[in-house]
């Protein structure tokens, strides 16, 4: 099993005419993703490598039977495109695009919320998800995870999800899906939506969170894990060392008026039981721990 | 992006804000030229994005043309908590019967807008948060359905204002909530929002945070104009590097902000400091590793760099050849310490192992290659 995604996950591409959305779409062909169709009104009727073009979301739909959205749209247009998905009958939309402004994502993730309450929105700003051997929709090199279980992970920072999987893969510890969530101020799935999955999903065991500073959502997520989670988790918070008030990179981590910092969410953490590693090297071999005393 | 008070009440008076008549001066001359157009007294106001500024002796009242020049002079070029005061901002001042807070931002838990207002205004809004929350009316605004006339006057009743301020209030709120949401702002916040003995509602201050995302739909370059940058900074972001300058003697650079923020935590872990953030992306070419290598190699404090590279997508074996070709283009003053993982790291270990020298060298693991670098920047910093 997998949360999210799986074998069946039929993945439509909104921007697989531009070089992102071509490179990263016909990656995720290659991994064994069942690549659909793309979406470009100036390009219908056209293909790439064999995957065709059609003008609107609501039209590959109807004619692939696509289930999912990956979004490599520029981000001034990328409201217009996540509410086109919703509206064309795709279950799940995930925006790879960067620089999303914030009200956008306010306005789209509460639109969602309203008129479409089945469809889930990862992103904006993520790396994707994957559930090795199944479905790689995003940017995430498919060749570092590894299927089979037993750990699921969730993670808001795009490279070092990719560090969680290379870990965990050279330890021979599989995963059921990986999910990035990304760092946006309005993330459209959040750690507890992926911890309540993965709680929910019978072939994830244990689950490897990697935060980053800033914000309440480490916090929340202790609090769901301390009243609602029965299965192990392992966590790693990026960011003690980073001074306030500044941003850091694209990632939207920043600490601000003493909230939000790597100390605070590690303390929330261990409060709610998680072991939690002071570098990703360290939250992996607590992971092995886990797993081997799993049984 | 966070804008001077005369920015942002120009930014607000835009949305039809009621602001102080006044304006801006670099120069003595300029403000005294400024108050010939205004009514004495007046208040001169040190232009720095900083908290702090009355108590530091940046905001003076002038009765007359002498104390403008005099307070004028004794501001401009002030020392307010390491910014230097290079504007002035000259306004009518106001006479003040009640102080209010009120400001909206994103509750990013809540996923929705949160208005704050408070009767108790024109002190640190978290400092009325801390010794009487109850002082604080919160309204949560769901982005699509916006603020409504209704909601926003329970909200103002909630408040408990004085009952003449009500309709100024709300006038001025559905305005500020305009502010925050067309003018594509992080924050708009207006502390202290004042009540005049006559009973008229405006801002005497604007602390406005623009969300640089936006930028695309706005002409923002007047704002854009003024920002202050470290000079680092400013040489890296033009080679489209997202760099942070930081005090220690570690020079930094990670592909990924993640991996770049813990990459600053495993040198601080074993015992040394780092001189900067820098993400170069998930490429990692020779372009891009020259340019962040010319940034580093720039900083004179600057013992040792640490390049620490995961290969997703970007092999590992196409990382090291970037990292061989850029020091053929860069002459390094420091000795390179490079932790490379990921996708094809044994072939890029290889490739830099051929290129090895005490000036270069490749090891393994984070930790390892962490506590190499930190020796070499000269030990332990604390």
């Amino acid at each position: 099993m997998s949360i999210f995604v799986d074998e069946n996950t039929k993945v439509l591409y909104q921007g697989l005419t531009g070089s992102q959305g071509r490179f990263y779409g016909l990656r995720n062909q290659a991994y064994g993703t069942k690549v659909v169709a793309g979406t470009n009104p100036k390009k219908a009727g056209t293909d790439v490598e064999g995957i065709p073009i059609y003008g609107s979301v609501a039209e590959a739909v109807k004619e692939t039977g696509a289930t999912a959205s990956c979004v490599f749209i520029p981000a001034p247009g990328v409201a217009d495109a996540v509410v086109e998905a919703a509206e064309g009958g795709v279950k799940l939309i995930v925006v790879i695009t960067e620089g999303v402004p914030a009200h956008d994502e306010a306005r789209f993730y509460n639109l969602l919320r309203r008129d479409f309450p089945d469809v889930r929105l990862l992103g904006p700003n993520c790396p994707g998800l994957i559930s090795p051997g199944k479905c790689n929709i995003g940017i995430t090199a498919g060749e570092i995870a590894m299927g089979g279980g037993p750990v699921g992970i969730v993670s808001r920072s795009g490279t070092l999800t990719y560090q969680a999987l290379y870990e965990l893969t050279q330890q021979g510890i599989g995963q059921t899906t990986c999910v990035g969530i990304g760092g946006d101020p309005v993330p459209g799935t959040t750690f507890i939506d992926c911890l309540s999955a993965f709680e929910a999903d019978p072939d994830t065991k244990a689950v490897m969170m990697f935060g980053e500073i800033g914000g309440s959502a480490e916090e929340e997520a202790a609090e769901f894990i301390a009243t609602k989670m029965t299965k192990p988790v392992v966590a790693y918070i990026a960011g003690v060392t980073a001074p306030p008030g500044k941003k850091m990179g694209h990632a939207g981590a920043i600490v601000s008026g003493g909230k939000g910092t790597a100390e605070a969410k590690m303390a929330a953490l261990r409060e709610a039981g998680v072991k939690v590693g002071r570098n990703p090297t360290e939250a992996s071999a607590l992971m092995a721990e886990v797993v081997a005393g799993l049984g | 992006m966070d804008l001077y008070e005369y920015q942002g009440k120009q930014f607000f008076a835009s949305f039809g804000i009621p602001v102080s008549p006044g304006g801006v001066a670099t120069t003595v001359d300029e403000a005294v030229a400024l108050v010939e157009g205004l009514e004495f007294p007046v208040v001169i106001k040190a232009q720095v994005q900083v908290g702090g500024r009355g108590k530091a002796g940046g905001i003076k009242l002038a009765n007359n043309l002498e104390e403008v020049r005099l307070h004028a002079g004794n501001i401009l070029g002030m020392d307010i908590k390491g910014h230097t005061v290079r504007i002035v901002w000259i306004e009518k001042a106001s006479d003040i019967a009640e102080e209010y807070y009120a400001s909206f931002t994103l509750d990013r838990g809540a996923k929705k807008y949160l208005g704050m207002l408070s009767a108790e205004g024109g002190v640190e809004i978290e400092a009325v948060a801390a010794e009487n929350p109850d002082a604080i009316a919160r309204l949560h605004i769901n982005p699509v359905e916006g603020l409504t006339d209704e909601a926003c006057r329970a909200w103002v009743a909630a408040a408990k204002l004085n009952p003449i301020a009500t309709d100024g209030v709300v006038e001025i709120l559905q305005k500020l909530y305009r502010a925050y949401v067309e003018g594509d702002a992080d924050l708009a916040e207006i502390n202290p929002l004042i009540l005049t003995p006559e009973g008229k509602v405006h801002a005497l201050d604007a602390k406005v945070t623009l969300d640089a995302n936006a930028s695309f739909r706005h002409d923002w370059a007047d704002y854009e104009a003024t920002q202050v940058r470290d000079e680092r900074e400013e040489a890296a972001n033009a080679k489209g590097l997202q760099y942070v300058g930081l005090e220690g003697s570690v020079g930094i650079i990670a592909n990924g902000a993640g991996l770049a923020m813990s990459t600053l935590d495993v040198v601080n872990q074993v015992g040394g400091s780092a001189a900067n953030f820098l993400d170069i992306g998930g490429g990692a070419n020779a372009e891009v590793m020259a340019g962040a290598l010319e940034v580093i190699n720039n900083d004179p404090r600057v013992k040792s760099i640490f390049i620490n590279i995961f290969g997703g997508i970007t092999r590992g074996d196409e990382v090291a050849n970037g990292i061989v070709a850029a020091l053929e283009r860069v002459d390094i003053a420091a000795p390179i310490v490079i932790r490379l993982d990921g996708t094809n790291a044994d072939e890029g270990r290889a490739i830099l192992k051929t290129h090895e020298s005490d000036r270069l060298i490749s090891l393994p693991t984070m930790i390892a290659a962490a506590e190499r670098a930190v020796a070499l920047a000269g030990g332990k910093s604390k």
